[in-house]
């Protein structure tokens, strides 16, 4: 699913030096997969996350997702491939504030065209599957706590059905008990073929996956097979 | 994206921001506002003056005697006194085939008394069809008849305001008698008001038969204008054409230039009104449009800060599917749906203001359908306009850039 080659990726710092964050990435992803990221804060995990979910473009190097290189796409082919095929979870949830927390969930479906009654169906059973409670649905999302944006914003990326999900420390937020709730959900997707990276501080969270990647300093030092 | 969940999307943005849309939407209410006012005002000054030009009569035109002018002689006596048309050039003038009813008249001023009142007013001597022409209506009593001109009698039609001015407002003077220039009258009827004001008040006139007029008081067989009806509205011109020949050789004249008599068609009058009432009009409306435009900008600075507040807003929308066409309709929408609204409420107040001044200041307003929907569409295309640029902004945003604004 996932194939990059030597993936590099150069930031303009604000007094116009160039910062390598990612230097020379080269990673291979299988269908239905679950692989977790570890690294330090800094490292490059959420810059090479972007990447992999065609958010952002590399400075130099070939992504090729499904066989197809991204960084030849346009934005808009770029925005169709999020649509179809990839979930996002954003470390800073990114929720829209002033709206409810099913209108959040399904805004993925407005763009692709699902009725508004299926948007809804899809919404409440995708937060059902992280474990918010039904009371919290109609709450505006900046009404609610850390560990419930963090779950709204994962009932998000599932919603549409993806592919391959990726997620941005997904358990940070949450307590050990919830934590183990969404992780179960993920190893669930994973078991119905879905591709799933995490990105994660934790060794308890990492242990879910098959495989663990460690990132340092914008490059891969050790990639593991759990099992 | 569908375009129910558009428009839900701009509502929800719309709803969200409701100070900031109501104050936006203030300048396009504002300026349509205006526009649609203005616009009513210039097409009511326009009627208006239509109306006045048809009271005076229907495809009329007037011949007047102008002196006749020498060689190189540039001033000419003022119009009406000079002595060139008579009689029989109204009589002639009646044989040409698209003419309908001619009627000569000779007028003066003098000096009208009715037991202890004077005034001071038009004299006008004429014949019975002049009713007709120059649409004269009565509201007591009969206008002058053939009879009465055959035999000069001392007879008099009075206009509304002479009467009011020397029997008291809305009494019945019929029967009664008056004087004029010294000799006695005998009033037989009252015309309706016909309105017009200061130099222009078509009801401060006294009627009289032209035998009479000619006979009492002016003393000679010229007359100060001929009025005639064409038949119809085209044949105004070819009718115009063939009295200034008839005339033309009936003076013995050569030279067209050098006519003692000056043809006037009422066409000419009309064309002339409406020519400073389209002035007038386009001066309102483009004052009023520029405030639109101001509006316009207003609407335009809004969308900028929107797009700037909602960057992050605008990269999560990017980052789950939407493309570019998705984010710039999303502005737009918000943009043309501003307007629109405006644009309605803009309608109500600019019926609500030309209301008002035909109300306290009586002047006559006119509110256009075409002038609402260019009003619609004027304030849909400021939308289109002023929002596609913060629009197309939007959609060009990279996602995660937008996502990391703060
Ligand atoms: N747009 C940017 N412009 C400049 N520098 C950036 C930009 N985005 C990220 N960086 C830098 O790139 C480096 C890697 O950032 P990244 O967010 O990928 O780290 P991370 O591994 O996800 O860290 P954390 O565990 O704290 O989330 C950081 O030093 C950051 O300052
Ligand atoms: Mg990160």
């Amino acid at each position: 699913m996932i194939d990059c080659r030597n993936i590099m990726k150069v930031y303009r710092s604000g007094d116009g030096r160039d910062v390598p964050v990612l230097k020379g990435v080269s990673l291979q992803v299988a269908d239905g997969e679950f692989v977790a990221i570890m690294g330090p804060s800094g490292s490059g995990k959420s810059t090479l996350m972007h990447i992999l979910g065609a958010l952002d473009s590399p400075t130099s190097g070939t992504y090729l997702f499904n066989g197809t290189d991204v960084s030849t796409l346009s934005d808009d082919d770029l925005a169709e491939v999020r649509k179809k095929k990839i979930g996002f979870v954003f470390q800073a949830f990114n929720l829209l504030p002033r709206a409810t927390v099913l209108r959040n969930v399904a805004l993925p479906l407005v763009y692709a065209g699902v009725s508004k009654a299926e948007r809804d169906q899809a919404a409440r059973s995708a937060l059902q599957d992280v474990g918010l409670e039904q009371g919290r649905f109609l709450n505006l999302s900046n009404q609610l706590s850390g560990g419930e944006m963090q779950r709204v914003a994962i009932a998000r990326a599932l919603v549409n059905d993806p592919a391959l999900l990726l997620a941005d420390e997904p358990t940070g937020n949450l307590d050990t008990k919830t934590g183990e709730v969404v992780l179960r959900t993920f190893e669930a997707l994973n078991r119905a073929g879905r591709t799933i990276i995490i990105i994660t501080h934790e060794q308890d969270v990492a242990g879910h996956a098959d495989r663990v990647i460690h990132i340092r300093d914008g490059q891969i030092v050790k990639d593991e097979k759990l099992r | 994206m569908k375009i129910r969940d558009l428009f839900e999307e701009t509502y929800s943005a719309v709803i969200i921001n409701k100070v900031r849309s109501g104050l936006t939407i203030l300048g396009i209410v504002i300026g349509i506002g205006s526009v649609i006012a203005m616009v009513a005002l210039g097409a009511g000054a326009q009627s208006s003056i239509a109306a006045n030009i048809q009271s005076i009569g229907s495809n009329l035109l007037t011949v007047s005697p102008g002196a006749a002018r020498g060689r190189g002689e540039q001033v000419s006596s003022g119009r009406g006194s000079a002595q060139t048309l008579t009689l029989d050039d109204a009589v002639a003038l009646k044989a040409i085939a698209q003419v309908k009813a001619v009627a000569p008249q000779t007028s003066g001023r003098y000096q009208l008394k009715a037991k202890a009142k004077n005034t001071n007013t038009n004299v006008l001597g004429t014949i019975a069809e002049y009713a007709s022409i120059r649409n004269v209506e009565l509201s007591l009593g009969s206008f002058i008849t053939e009879q009465t001109t055959k035999s000069s009698n001392k007879v008099a039609v009075l206009g509304a305001t002479v009467r009011d001015d020397l029997f008291g407002l809305g009494a019945d003077p019929v029967g009664q008698s008056i004087r004029v220039n010294n000799q006695d009258f005998k009033v037989i009827g009252v015309t309706r008001p016909k309105g017009g004001t200061g130099f222009n008040n078509q009801d401060d006139v006294v009627y009289i038969p032209l035998t009479t007029a000619q006979r009492f008081l002016t003393g000679n067989n010229f007359l100060s204008a001929i009025s005639i009806q064409a038949a119809d509205q085209q044949a105004m011109t070819a009718v115009q054409e063939e009295i200034t020949s008839l005339l033309l050789s009936r003076h013995s004249i050569s030279d067209p230039l050098r006519a003692d008599f000056n043809v006037f068609n009422q066409a000419d009058l009309a064309t002339a009104a409406t020519s400073v009432t389209d002035t007038f009009t386009i001066l309102l409306a483009s004052i009023a449009g520029i405030s639109l435009l101001v509006g316009g900008i207003g609407i335009m600075n809004m969308m900028l800060t929107n797009v700037t507040e909602r960057t992050r807003e605008i990269g999560l929308r990017k980052a789950i599917g939407g493309k570019k066409r998705d984010i710039s309709a999303q502005f737009l929408m918000e943009a043309v749906v501003l307007t629109f609204f405006g644009g309605a409420a803009g309608i109500v107040l600019g019926w609500f203001l030309s209301w008002g001044v035909s109300k306290f200041a009586g002047i006559a307003t006119h509110i256009s359908i075409s002038s609402v929907l260019l009003a619609f569409g004027v304030s849909a295309g400021i939308g289109l306009l002023f929002g596609y640029y913060p629009a197309r902004r939007a959609a060009k945003l990279n996602p995660i850039e937008a996502l990391r604004y703060e």
